[in-house]
């Protein structure tokens, strides 16, 4: 049985790891910040859900799940929040999306 | 469906006035005590009657600041907002797996696009609802929320167009109880 719930654990912080390792790939990769913001996203969402639903797992049924779950309920109201102010923020600014994607290589150095 | 109007209309209208702020007061304290008794996990005399002390002062506090109505503390939600979640929490993941796969490949999915949709809710509570509910499935981000249109920027084509079918718009107009 605690094998059964060391693997279901393993697998869903790896689960946890890959979309944050996929967060940090997308804010390097990504053209501009709007798109950025998208991958921000994940790490808020999914990513952290998994991290702590594996630690949910190890913690067995105590009031620490409950801390955890709480955690990501918080997370859950929150985090669009602060994504909603950057936008926001950035678009009051007149800071323009990029909407042709990486566009061409004279686009970067006119926005740099 | 007349399970839900008569939800909508009979107890909608009994959390109003001076009726529903005693419910709203006693529904505070609750939930401030099953929090605390979760949280604190030491239940000698003592602290405990110390976090049931603060709790009550905690009530006493939002009464007099005049915060606990429908937006603070809205319990005439239906249930159904715990199903919406469910719901949310599906697409969020459908989602994820949208976006991971446009970091991965963005020559094949990369496609920002910024457009206007129109809201369904009257009220500035379900708006918020919308918007935090477009914002935090990824892919999609509201950029303003200006009456009854919202500004979203989505980074995929897929993403753009779950936002503009409004099935989710739908969803919550139905969950606040407004339509």
């Amino acid at each position: 049985m605690d094998l059964v719930l060391d693997i279901a654990t393993w697998i869903l912080m790896l689960g946890g790891c890959f979309f944050i390792f996929i967060t940090g790939f997308g804010l390097l990769r990504f053209p501009d910040l709007y798109t950025r913001i998208h991958a921000g996203g994940m790490a808020d969402t999914l990513a952290s859900f998994l991290v702590f639903a594996g630690l949910a797992l190890q913690s067995g049924f105590s009031l620490v799940t409950v801390k955890l779950a709480l955690i990501v309920a918080f997370l859950f109201f929150t985090s669009p929040t602060a994504s909603y102010a950057i936008a926001q923020a950035s678009f009051v600014a007149g800071l323009k999306p990029r909407l042709d994607g990486f566009g061409s290589a004279e686009d970067k150095n006119d926005k740099s | 469906m007349a399970y839900r109007k008569i939800y909508k209309r009979g107890l909608g209208k009994a959390y109003e006035g001076e009726y529903g702020k005693t419910l709203r007061i006693i529904s505070l304290i609750s939930v401030l005590l099953a929090v605390w008794l979760l949280l604190s996990g030491i239940y000698t005399p003592l602290i405990t009657s110390f976090g049931i002390a603060s709790c009550l002062l905690v009530a006493l506090i939002a009464r007099r600041m005049d915060v606990l109505d429908q937006e603070g503390h809205p319990i005439h939600l239906s249930p159904h907002v715990f199903l919406y979640w469910f719901w949310l929490f599906k697409e969020i993941v459908k989602a994820n797996i949208d976006v991971a796969k446009c970091v991965l490949f963005p020559g094949k999915y990369l496609e920002p696009s910024l457009f206007a949709s129109k809201v369904t809710q009257k009220s500035d509570l379900g708006k918020v609802v919308y918007a935090n509910s477009i914002t935090l499935t990824p892919g999609t981000v509201t950029v303003d929320l200006h009456d009854d249109t919202v500004l979203v920027h989505a980074l995929t084509k897929g993403t753009a167009d779950g936002v503009k079918s409004g099935d989710m718009d739908r969803r919550v107009t139905e969950v606040m109880g407004e339509g």
